[in-house]
């Protein structure tokens, strides 16, 4: 359970680079999947070769970024399809981090991880790791929120929202595009990173199916939460993780295989995008709403916005 | 301001639905004077627009504003210089962001957009000042949603935005066509006020040959990629609807009788 919601915080990082793509660029990105590997794989040869982990996971962030650029490019300036743009660098970027490793799988066991210190204080798998992992999520929500609100993160915003009305404006909507798709591509590959050190190992085919935990992530939270606010759009991001991780727990827990989780996310994103659509479900909230009884946590969060 | 020279531009060449849309335009306007341009449909008048704009590159022939030639220059890369309404209410506008996000993306027109906080105490004062000139109480609801407003609210928003930092062009394209009657003319008055209190120079697509004759210090007709008619304000001045299209049918009629002599 405690492991469940320390992987959810550490996803959420991940989810809110999706965030930045889906929701605020409005631009389906599949880069993610490996550029997720590419930060895991940049940061786990770097330590094994006795970089210091910050170092090597800020390096992660960079190597994120090109990948994301290099998206960006593809679609911006090549006029390539939006989503094929994304496939076309994830199935690059496979061979790449392949490249980048020497081989499938890099182990990081005795190195010195930005983990290590708290799996040697033996805070891990406690609420004190969550409270940490949750406050650097908190840092992360408050980066992306603050940006979104400068004038270049507002250009972005208005380049998902209007592109003809914000290049009335004098705004490049290309480059917009890629600096996003870049800072996006950035935070999954620092995600990648931390949970690589997290786990151990970083593996070549960890981020398979990535997307769908970012979409899973975004859609469910922002179901629960309304999107009034964008710092509680963020935020609603990271609790989506976290739900994510959760669900995913019961799962196994009621008897299903880890070989199963893919189906179960695709299954989940599903029900987060059709449920709201449905109609019974509307009278549900509805009702809900009208009781003071029923008003959970959630739902005042909900009164207060 | 604005020199619009030799401006021609085929569409489909070579093909059966080649089309002519403009036929060597030129156009100049001085400062501050405030065109409107009326003509049939497919007359070349919002191809001359989107041309200023940038939106369409010509075949021959150059724009020039305030003496720098933007022919080649991206839209975004010229919007520093131009000012635009679309004729879509919802086009103008970034209908998730509040009303003072959508005026500080204004502000910001020809700027460096940098990291400074878009909306900040100083700024929020002078969108203040600047909603209260439309007396529609939208220096109220700074936090509200532009897509929450109405079509004549965002149009008139669309109006200020695209106007209160002094562009040197504005461009105006049919942006009363999709209001009703009401609306439409609250934004043509708007537009009256706010074009004479900055001085701008200003070209306006219309359909509407009476808001034509109101609005403006010249009046031009478009056929067939053609100016046909250009009149300045005191010829302007005696026009009515009537006059322009007794103008408008001799036209036409020429032309008519050149394609029967052709046949």
């Amino acid at each position: 359970m405690i492991t469940a919601v320390e992987l959810g915080l550490i996803y959420a990082i991940m989810a809110l680079g999706v965030y930045l793509t889906f929701r605020i660029l409005d631009f389906p990105d599949l880069t993610v999947d490996g550029s997720f590997t590419t930060g895991a794989a940049v940061a786990s040869v770097s330590i094994v070769n006795g970089m210091n982990p910050w170092l090597a996971t800020v390096l992660a962030f960079f190597a994120g970024m090109v990948a994301g650029t290099i998206t960006g490019l593809l679609h911006t300036k090549g006029k390539i399809d939006g989503l094929l743009a994304g496939i076309l660098t994830m199935i690059g970027l496979y061979s790449i981090n392949l490249r980048i490793m020497g081989k499938a799988n890099t182990p990081l066991l005795g190195e010195d991880t930005l983990i290590s210190p708290m799996r040697a204080a033996g805070i891990l798998g406690s609420w004190s790791s969550i409270a940490i992992f949750f406050v650097i999520c908190l840092l992360f929500v408050a980066a992306i929120v603050w940006f979104l609100h400068t004038e270049l993160g507002m250009a972005m915003r208005a380049t998902g929202d209007n592109q003809e009305m914000i290049r009335s404006f004098g705004v490049s909507t290309d480059n917009q595009k890629i600096l996003g798709l870049a800072l996006s591509n950035g935070l999954v590959a620092l995600s990648g990173a931390i949970i690589a050190q997290y786990q151990g190992f970083a593996d070549v085919g960890m981020g398979i199916g990535l997307i769908l935990i970012g979409l899973a992530s975004v859609i469910v939270g922002q179901a629960i939460f309304t999107q009034r606010y964008i710092w509680l759009a963020a935020l609603a991001v990271v609790f989506g993780a976290v739900i994510y991780r959760l669900v995913i727990q019961l799962a196994l827990s009621v008897g299903l295989e880890v070989n199963d989780m893919k189906l179960i996310s695709a299954v989940l994103v599903v029900v987060a995008l059709l449920l709201p659509k449905w109609k019974g479900f509307q009278k549900i909230v509805k009702t809900f709403k009208r009781s003071p009884a029923a008003v959970t946590v959630k739902e005042e969060v909900r009164s207060n916005a | 301001m604005l020199n619009i020279k030799n401006l021609s531009r085929t569409f489909f060449p070579g093909t059966v639905n080649e089309r002519k849309a403009l036929r060597n335009i030129n156009l100049e306007l001085s400062n501050g004077e405030f065109v409107t341009v009326i003509g049939s449909n497919g007359a070349g008048k919002s191809t001359v627009l989107n041309m200023v704009a940038g939106k369409l590159q010509p075949d021959t022939g150059s724009v020039t504003i305030a003496g720098k030639n933007v022919t080649k220059l991206a839209d975004y890369s010229r919007a520093k210089y131009i000012g635009r309404v679309f004729q879509d209410p919802m086009a103008g506008t970034a209908p998730t962001m509040s009303i003072e996000e959508n005026m500080a993306l204004a502000y910001a027109r020809g700027r460096f957009r940098g990291l400074g906080l878009g909306v900040g105490a100083k700024r929020r004062e002078l969108f203040v000042e600047e909603l209260k000139s439309l007396e529609l109480g939208l220096e109220n609801r700074l936090k509200t949603k532009v897509g929450l407003l109405s079509g004549g609210q965002r149009q008139a928003l669309s109006l200020l935005m695209a106007t209160f930092s002094k562009p040197k062009i504005l461009l105006l394209d049919e942006h009363t066509a999709a209001l009703d009657p009401q609306r439409a003319a609250l934004v043509s008055r708007l537009t009256k006020e706010i074009v004479e209190r900055h001085q701008l120079t200003t070209l306006m697509v219309t359909h509407n040959m009476e808001q034509a004759l109101q609005l403006g210090t010249r009046l031009i007709m478009m056929h067939d990629g053609e100016i046909i008619l250009d009149l300045n304000q005191e010829e302007k001045s005696r026009m009515t609807v009537q006059d322009l299209l007794d103008e408008f049918g001799k036209i036409k009629g020429a032309q008519l009788d050149d394609k029967t002599m052709l046949q």
